[in-house]
């Protein structure tokens, strides 16, 4: 199928800035999802409040707008109620992190299968650029306007240490790392967290003097490596890209379906 | 497989954003922005359907037809 099959075009051009990496994460999305051929019934897309989370408006599976922060919530009632369909939670840094934490790290620890994608753009873009959990320590944003001063979560490591099976990072510059990523992410058994550097050219990017669209992307590519790379040896502060955790434990639904047939049984 | 060669280089006009994206990162500069800020294919020649405008566009607004069928692990 093209593209075009897996969007809603009422919807288009859709409402996102000029060279918002948010589109680029719903490009490489809809290229991963037709390379596995799943059928566009079998995917909901369950997503919260802000820019990033405008992606499940846009694409024409079962799509659920829910409350801020809370998408996983909604998603995990969702999975277990039909753990045949595919769950794929598109979040913002704040989003998922901030308003959403507890959330976060709670799917993550109980390993319920749903892909939670991580759009990182490190701002609050749709509330007017107020600094994010993923800002990072001296940037500038609105509420930070003489440098911020909180230092970033890594969400590669929150993830990992609150047990997601599956753990990965990618750029919106590596478009191709990106997709293959996402679709290793979907087919995972268990809760799978890819983090996504986004730029957000309006407000971070004009902000931090990061310039347009196309400087940050090249940023991105500057500060980011393959993971174990001989670069990251030389400059620890390049930021590792790639899969950094993939193993196999227990799958929520599964082991509530175990629970409820010993309830059955009453043993 | 055979040698990939372009077909043609769709530009949807209405939903490009003029972002300069798939213009700078184009390595046989094949598209280029215009006087409105819209991307434009100039030199479709020299295109070796890579596919990373279509891919890097954040507007979804680039569709690459390619001449030959392309095996699908090629696409990237």
């Amino acid at each position: 199928m093209a593209v075009k099959d897996y969007i809603r075009e009422r919807f288009f051009p859709h409402m996102w800035c000029a060279g918002c990496g948010h589109g680029i994460v719903l490009n490489g999305l809809i290229r991963a999802v037709e390379k596995l051929g799943i059928d566009k019934s079998a995917i909901v897309m369950v997503s919260g409040i802000g820019c990033s989370s405008r992606i499940a408006g846009y694409l024409d599976f079962h799509t659920l707008h829910t409350l801020h922060g809370r998408a996983l919530a909604f998603a995990t009632g969702v999975k277990l109620s039909k753990p045949e369909l595919n769950v794929i939670v598109p979040m913002g840094d704040g989003d998922a992190l901030a308003i959403g934490g507890n959330h976060f790290i709670h799917a993550a620890r109980r390993n319920i299968n749903i892909t939670a994608i991580v759009m990182n753009n490190r701002i609050y873009g749709m509330t007017g650029g107020q600094c994010s959990p993923l800002s990072g320590y001296g940037t500038l944003a609105s509420t930070a306007p003489y440098t911020n001063v909180d230092q970033s979560f890594d969400v590669v490591q929150l993830a990992s240490a609150a047990g997601a099976t599956f753990v990965a990072r990618s750029t919106g510059f590596h478009v191709q790392q990106m997709t293959e990523i996402i679709q290793e992410a979907i087919l995972h058994n268990g809760f799978s967290v890819v983090e996504v550097m986004s730029q957000c050219p309006t407000y971070f990017g004009r902000r931090n003097r990061q310039g347009d669209a196309v400087d940050m992307l090249k940023y991105m590519q500057k500060i980011t490596t393959p993971i174990g790379s001989k670069a990251k040896e030389q400059n620890p502060e390049l930021i590792e890209r790639g899969v950094f955790v993939r193993k196999e434990l227990p799958e929520y639904c599964s082991a509530y379906d175990t629970v409820i047939r010993r309830a059955k049984e009453g043993k | 497989m055979g040698k990939r060669k372009l077909k043609e280089l769709q530009i949807n006009r209405e939903w490009c954003k003029g972002c300069g994206i798939c213009a700078a990162f184009c390595a046989k500069k094949v598209l280029e922005m215009d006087e409105l800020d819209k991307a434009v294919p100039v030199r479709t020649e020299d295109c070796v359907v890579c596919r990373l405008c279509e891919m890097r566009c954040p507007d979804l607004a680039i569709e690459i037809v390619a001449e030959e069928q392309i095996e699908e692990e090629d696409i990237g």
